[in-house]
């Protein structure tokens, strides 16, 4: 008996022990973060802080902090304006563009910005016999595709000779992909400069502990107005529901992407919500080729049909709004603000499946279980099934994956479905119609033109604003283009999403832009 | 004994063969490619044709295997397109946390699971023994990813005990407080379900060899009853209740992939479901091999373990 006395009292003993660690516990975590220092909740762990490496929205909110490129987007808009280049002049047939650098800018490392710097990053990513050519591969170096040449005119110039002219060059020169590095770094590192970055941002690079966090901290030589926190925390937290939770219990200052069933969790004081439409699109399209969308009463009777308030509303809290054609309103200067959604109007839509003789006709439906920018797709497939089944249609979903989504639906319609969903997100109103309106497009030829439309008119204009230097001509022929578009009804246009933030009450100055990137600069956290 | 483990782990080589196989297959053959991921909207075929040829995906299958085989057996098992760095530092930085999650499970639920059997067992019918048996069986049926949640929400959202997820502090964290306070809660989460079958089964099992014979002689001897339950019946029981254990700890190891993603722990599970998605093949292959050689080798380590216990299982 004397031994198990023993063990009953040494078990006790353990108890006693564990209850007191669990006890101390709690006054270690409820440690608030810290004044000064901004913890921000992302939704992946970054690939790379390299941005000529990387594609997605989770990379670039690091590196608009981190890195400038020659042009940026004017706050609130999305219309290019100077940055680290100070002006530029771009020649009569729109194939030169000559920039002046601004002077007395150095990257984090110290090494200097000038007309090599430039031509060394894009050299990098274009040119395959760079000897830092190897530090890639750049998935989106085709957005500088036009570029021919990159030459060093003097210290503080540079110029861009393009194989042909091509206006979104400015914006994509804004776009993350254009940000510049250090070359120097580059050189130091190779393959590990995504793990060391350098450019010439507000913040500079600290440090990134895997799966943790990335940390980026104020730079005290940056040539205009400084950081407003000391340093910035980005925490990759994959799953929504601990992501909310986080903000909840706070963990993190600002969190990114709010599921919007969750928004409503945030509806008190201690929190705020900001919300920005920006350039992305949420469509069907439509198989133009065969089937009943082959004509074009048919699909308009889809727009019809379809109720896209129901949609925006209630499948999506009111986190997007009813699109009314294919350039999102978020390009105010290129986008036609005559037209009007069309509108809800199941008789009209009766009436014009009748009139086409296609009652009752059978449609497949590709639909996706998620991806980028495809807010909530299988309620909202779901919703449009119903709708067009109260319409007359006989409507089948077929559920992919969203990387097998892509792979049916990328190379054409075809022999497999009527209709699929799909959503972009452009820097410039040429893009999107550029890549998947044109009949020039069609994915035998390259393009994203899944659903097979064609209209000459539209393959002139979109050719004609491309080579346009004038903005406000280019931006006449894109109105045209979606007028003529959204009465062709080659998809049905449903939302444009309005990306949104929660704060909490230590957060100042937050702000979101319509190009999606997170500009932490002018942010203070008490 | 010697013989016998390295006997055992040459029958381990083909198994491993065959894993490297099946999963390069798998990765190969599911749709959408990995350039394809990477680009999203902008996968043109002629961008993906470029990237793939970037990645050196333009080889043909069997190429492309003997390739990533021969580089594994020199150690290399080559660069994550996804997190742009090299598979094996992953893997290992990623199998450390989860070996930290799952080990404390794993204990816990052993530990717990085995003391929870014996107690019922000694307490057939008994109060204990329904209480004990009520407890298990929620645990057993209540999923692990949604106990995690709840356990967010009252401990951390609500009463703001615990940090909601990560493995260390982001600021002012790293030492081994900090670490205990963010594994409490995925640890139990974890352990939950493994602990109740652990239960069960220690349960049935102590029953069966308290009806024993000898049992009932060490009772007539007049020796102590802790001591014929802790000492005679348990250290005889143990024989069936390891196979268990061993088969617990794979599934707490699997298990770990939902806790790790509800706790965003940093663990290889986690690191597995992103790759996946993200189609990046190469840290999917090496992460699977990985994880599958470790079970394999924990596997023996129970065959031999159990050996030393039975003398009758032949070695």
């Amino acid at each position: 008996m004397k031994r198990s006395q023993w063990t009953r009292r040494g078990l006790m003993g353990v108890a006693a022990a564990a209850l007191a660690t669990i006890a101390a516990l709690p006054s270690q975590t409820v440690a608030q973060t810290p004044p000064g220092v901004l913890i921000v909740g992302q939704i992946a762990e970054p690939k790379s802080l390299d941005p000529a490496a990387v594609t997605a929205m989770n990379d670039f909110r690091i590196l608009v902090n981190l890195y400038e490129g020659l042009t940026r987007y004017k706050s609130g808009t999305l219309e290019v304006e100077p940055a680290l280049a100070t002006g530029w002049e771009i020649s009569e047939d729109g194939t030169e563009y000559t920039f002046t650098l601004r002077p007395g800018v150095t990257f984090h490392d110290g090494t200097p910005f000038n007309a090599e710097a430039v031509k060394f990053n894009f050299d990098r990513m274009l040119d395959e016999s760079h000897p830092y050519h190897d530090t890639g591969p750049f998935p989106l170096s085709f957005f500088f595709g036009a570029v021919e040449t990159t030459e060093v005119v003097d210290d503080m110039t540079v110029r861009f000779t393009l194989n042909a002219p091509y206006a979104p060059f400015l914006s994509n020169l804004a776009y993350p992909t254009g940000l510049l590095v250090s070359p120097e770094a580059v050189k130091a590192h190779g393959a590990d400069f995504g793990r060391n970055p350098a450019g010439t941002g507000a913040f500079k690079f600290a440090e990134w502990r895997s799966n943790e966090a990335v940390v980026i901290e104020r730079n005290d030589t940056y040539w205009g107005d400084p950081a407003g926190t000391d340093a910035v925390v980005f925490r990759p937290i994959t799953d929504a529901n601990t992501r909310v939770a986080e903000m909840l219990a706070g963990g993190i200052d600002i969190m990114v992407e709010v599921p919007p069933t969750s928004l409503g969790q945030f509806g008190g004081d201690g929190f705020a919500i900001t919300e920005q439409a920006g350039p992305h699109v949420w469509f069907l399209i439509l198989n133009a080729k065969e089937g009943p969308f082959a004509d074009k009463r048919v699909r308009q009777a889809a727009n019809y049909a379809i109720n896209k308030e129901a949609i925006v509303n209630d499948v999506l809290e009111g986190t997007a709004t009813v699109a009314a054609g294919p350039t999102p309103p978020a390009f105010a200067w290129a986008y036609n603000d005559a037209l009007d959604p069309y509108p809800y109007d199941p008789d009209k839509a009766r009436a014009l499946i009748a009139e086409a003789g296609a009652e009752g006709a059978e449609l497949t439906f590709f639909v996706t279980e998620g991806g980028s920018g495809m807010l909530d797709p299988i309620p909202m497939g779901t919703a449009i099934q119903a709708d067009l089944e109260a319409a007359g249609f006989d409507v089948r979903i077929e559920t992919y994956e969203w990387n097998t989504f892509l792979g049916e639906v990328n190379p054409g319609l075809e022999g497999k479905a009527d209709m699929a969903e799909m959503a972009w997100m452009t820097n410039d109103p040429d893009t999107l119609p550029y890549l998947a309106l044109r009949s020039g497009a069609w994915p035998d030829q390259g393009g994203f033109n899944s659903g097979y439309y064609a209209n000459e008119k539209v393959d002139e204009l979109l050719e004609a604003a491309r080579s346009a230097t004038d903005q406000d001509e280019r931006a006449r022929l894109y109105r045209e283009m979606q007028e003529i578009v959204q009465d062709d009804a080659p998809w049905v246009f449903v939302a444009n999403w309005k990306q949104n933030a929660v704060t909490s009450d230590r957060v100042e100055n937050f702000g979101l832009e319509p190009s999606f990137l997170l500009h932490l600069q002018g942010v203070v956290k008490n | 004994m010697g013989g016998y483990i390295l006997k055992r782990l040459i029958s381990a080589i083909p198994v491993l063969l065959g894993i490297t196989i099946i999963v390069f297959l798998i990765m190969s053959l599911i749709p959408g490619d990995p350039a394809t991921a990477i680009l999203g909207s902008y996968a043109t075929p002629e961008n993906v044709e470029k990237l793939n040829r970037d990645l050196g995906l333009d080889k043909p299958m069997v190429q492309r295997y003997f390739i990533w085989l021969g580089n594994m057996l020199t150690g290399d098992f080559g660069r994550s397109f996804s997190l742009n760095r090299p598979v094996i530092d992953e893997v290992l930085e990623r199998f450390n946390a989860t070996l930290i999650l799952a080990g404390t499970a794993f204990v816990l639920c052993s530990v717990l699971g085995i003391l929870a059997g014996v107690v019922s067992a000694a307490r057939q019918y008994g109060f204990a023994d329904k209480a004990i048996t009520f407890v298990v069986l929620i645990g057993i049926s209540v999923p692990s990813f949604f106990l995690g949640m709840m356990m967010i929400l009252l401990f951390a959202v609500n009463l703001r005990w615990l940090p909601v997820s990560g493995m260390y502090a982001i600021y002012g964290g790293g030492d081994l407080p900090d670490l205990l306070n963010h594994l409490v809660m995925p640890a139990l989460a974890l352990a939950a379900v493994a602990t109740g079958v652990i239960a069960r089964l220690s349960r049935s099992a102590m029953l069966e060899v308290l009806r024993q014979d000898f049992i009932r002689t060490a009772r007539a001897k007049g020796v102590p009853e802790r001591r014929v339950i802790m000492g005679h019946a348990l250290r005889a029981a143990m024989v069936s209740i390891i196979p268990v254990l061993g088969i617990q700890a794979g599934f707490v190891l699997s298990g770990a992939v939902y806790i790790e993603i509800v706790f965003q722990w940093p663990g290889v599970g986690r690191m597995l479901v992103d790759a996946i998605l993200k189609r990046d093949l190469l840290l999917v292959q090496g992460g699977v091999v990985f994880v599958a050689a470790c079970y394999v080798l924990f596997n023996i380590a129970v065959d031999v373990a159990q050996s030393l216990l039975d003398p009758r299982i032949k070695t």
